[in-house]
């Protein structure tokens, strides 16, 4: 028996793109309301010296680590991740051992960030003695974003048509020929996009540079070498915010700010470079 | 299917044979696409595969280039023979194979670069040496593919900005460029025009006097105009094979009269 009365098609499409409409509202909530409080509490504090200096406070050194830290982690992850994705893609069959690869790729990705610090400072602190440096931070780093550069290479890489790889083949090309002449090209654009998204996550990462890199100096801030720690704006805003007393409450925000600031470029440089490399290459 | 293919009204070519398969199968893991195919292809002649879709007409073509190796699930018992050896041999070199025997496909593929580097893809695969000869390769291949006096000014031009029907003539120059015996052709005018179709037509009967082509149409008119031998494929069996003459105007078998008259398929 029905108690309500029956809801017309027209009152039910209204009730349901009211509550999609407000659902993705709360998407855009959250960040505006966070993007506004970072602005508005750290704005006292953000100036130009304060990205530029190296005396206290001032964030030159971390923003220089994290640079140095970022760069570092793409050059180490990008052949490996490439070079893996490609296997996936263009020369795995379906069997076991690629089950076992996906399964060990779902279960890196699953991997708490602390872990890989943990993981960092045994194998690359410790056991390979590169103590605590940058080498041993970006390798921490390429671990951890390898599953996510892997996942966004291969679907740039079976984004490429198949009919072009066919093309290949029947002219006589070899699988390398054509992955490397056809389809890496095609799929280049992808791939760049995929790797700066990837690391500029790893901008933002505390954990796994904890252990493995990150320090805090007011007498030696820059790496001379690969060998040598480095400040990290994460690390910085984590120490600023819970082991130095009496620092301005603006200050601790000014530095999330000029953080957020970073990992957001490179955002914006990964939409820039595929809109850029996507004109040149169409099919 | 216990009708043996001796039966059947197939009738080898005279002559020169370019491709012979033998008890041909193909396998799609366990579904059977093609049943013992015995068939001789003549050289240097138009030879035109018809039948009704799904029939197996793509998959026999990509048997004699092995193109179904590319197919995880795809297997083949037999043996196809191209100029008396197989090439279904342990040993059988794969990309040497797909240079003698080149394929043209339904739709137009060129490649995202210029018209110059499409033509020039094969050649620099394989190793060819001098700048200036590769022009020549270049330009011979446009030519032979009636597509130079068109492109000729504009070799750097993105191969994408061509038409249909120019790209198709390029997807041959392509083919040309790597030197074959033999061109497979997958309905290479089902994506054009009748002005374009028509072009492709002339030109293959011009590449007949140096190639053996194989053509899979849909097209009867086509196939009666354009090929001097037709087999009529069904089910992935071969029902008929023979001149085109004979299959169009004086089939044996009752399937092949319905299917060129139109009356199925
Ligand atoms: N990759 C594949 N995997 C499994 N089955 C396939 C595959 N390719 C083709 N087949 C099957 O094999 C049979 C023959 O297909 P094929 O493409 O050779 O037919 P066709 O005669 O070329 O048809 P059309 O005229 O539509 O192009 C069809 O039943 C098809 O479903
Ligand atoms: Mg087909």
């Amino acid at each position: 028996m029905r108690v309500l009365p029956r809801v017309t098609p027209r009152i039910s499409q209204a009730i349901a793109f009211a509550l999609l409409w407000m659902a993705a509202l709360m998407v855009i909530l959250p960040v505006t309301a966070l993007l506004v409080v970072m602005f508005v509490k750290g704005r006292g504090s953000l100036s130009w010296s304060l990205v530029t200096s190296t005396e206290a406070g001032g964030l030159l050194a971390p923003i220089v680590g994290t640079t140095a830290l970022v760069t570092l982690t793409a050059v180490i992850v990008a052949p490996v991740g490439v070079a893996a994705a490609i296997y996936l893609s263009e020369y795995a069959r379906a069997g076991r051992l690629v089950r076992l690869i996906r399964l060990a790729i779902v279960n890196l990705a699953g991997v708490p960030s602390v872990v890989y610090g943990l993981f960092g400072l045994a194998l690359f602190v410790m056991l390979l003695h590169f103590g605590r440096c940058l080498l041993a931070g970006a390798c921490t780093m390429a671990l951890l974003v390898l599953p996510l550069v892997i996942t966004a290479a291969e679907e740039a890489l079976r984004q490429v048509p198949r009919r072009l790889r066919e093309a290949s083949f029947a002219l006589g090309a070899t699988r390398w020929q054509t992955v490397r002449r056809v389809v890496l090209p095609n799929a280049l654009p992808g791939i760049i996009t995929g790797l700066i998204l990837s690391v500029g996550r790893a901008a933002g990462e505390t954990a796994p540079i904890l252990f493995t890199a990150a320090f805090y100096s007011l007498t030696d801030p820059f790496p001379k070498s690969l060998f040598d720690p480095i400040e990290v704006l994460s690390y910085r805003l984590f120490v600023i915010a819970t082991e130095v007393p009496r620092i301005e409450e603006g200050e601790k925000w000014a530095t999330a700010a000029v953080l957020v600031a970073l990992v957001l470029g490179l955002n914006a440089l990964a939409v820039i470079a595929r809109a850029r490399l996507r004109r040149a290459r169409r099919w | 299917m216990s009708e043996s293919n001796t039966d059947r009204p197939i009738e080898q070519p005279e002559g020169e044979i370019k491709i012979e398969t033998r008890g041909l199968n193909l396998f799609y893991d366990a579904f059977r696409a093609l049943t013992d195919i015995n068939v001789a292809i003549p050289a240097r002649q138009i030879t035109a595969l018809i039948g009704p879709s799904g029939c197996g007409k793509s998959s026999f073509l990509r048997c004699l280039n092995r193109m179904n190796d590319l197919i995880d699930d795809a297997r083949v018992e037999g043996d196809v023979l191209l100029d008396g050896g197989s090439i279904y041999e342990d040993d059988t070199d794969v990309a040497q194979l797909r240079k003698r025997v080149g394929m043209v496909f339904q739709t137009p593929n060129p490649f995202p670069m210029s018209i110059y580097d499409n033509v020039a893809y094969g050649p620099r695969l394989h190793g060819f040496g001098g700048r200036d000869s590769l022009g020549e390769v270049v330009e011979k291949s446009l030519r032979g593919a009636a597509l130079w006096d068109e492109v000729k000014d504009n070799l750097r031009k993105s191969a994408l900005d061509l038409s249909g029907g120019q790209q198709q003539r390029l997807s041959i120059a392509r083919v040309l460029a790597v030197g074959p015996d033999v061109l497979l052709m997958d309905e290479p005018c089902s994506a054009l025009d009748p002005t374009a179709t028509f072009r492709i037509e002339e030109l293959m009967l011009e590449l007949m006097e140096r190639y053996t082509i194989v053509i899979v149409t849909h097209n009867m008119y086509q196939a009666s105009r354009v090929s001097q031998h037709t087999g009529f494929f069904l089910l992935g069996e071969l029902i008929e094979y023979g001149s085109t003459v004979g299959i169009f105007e004086n089939p044996k078998d009752q399937r092949t009269d319905d299917y060129v008259r139109g009356r199925f398929g």
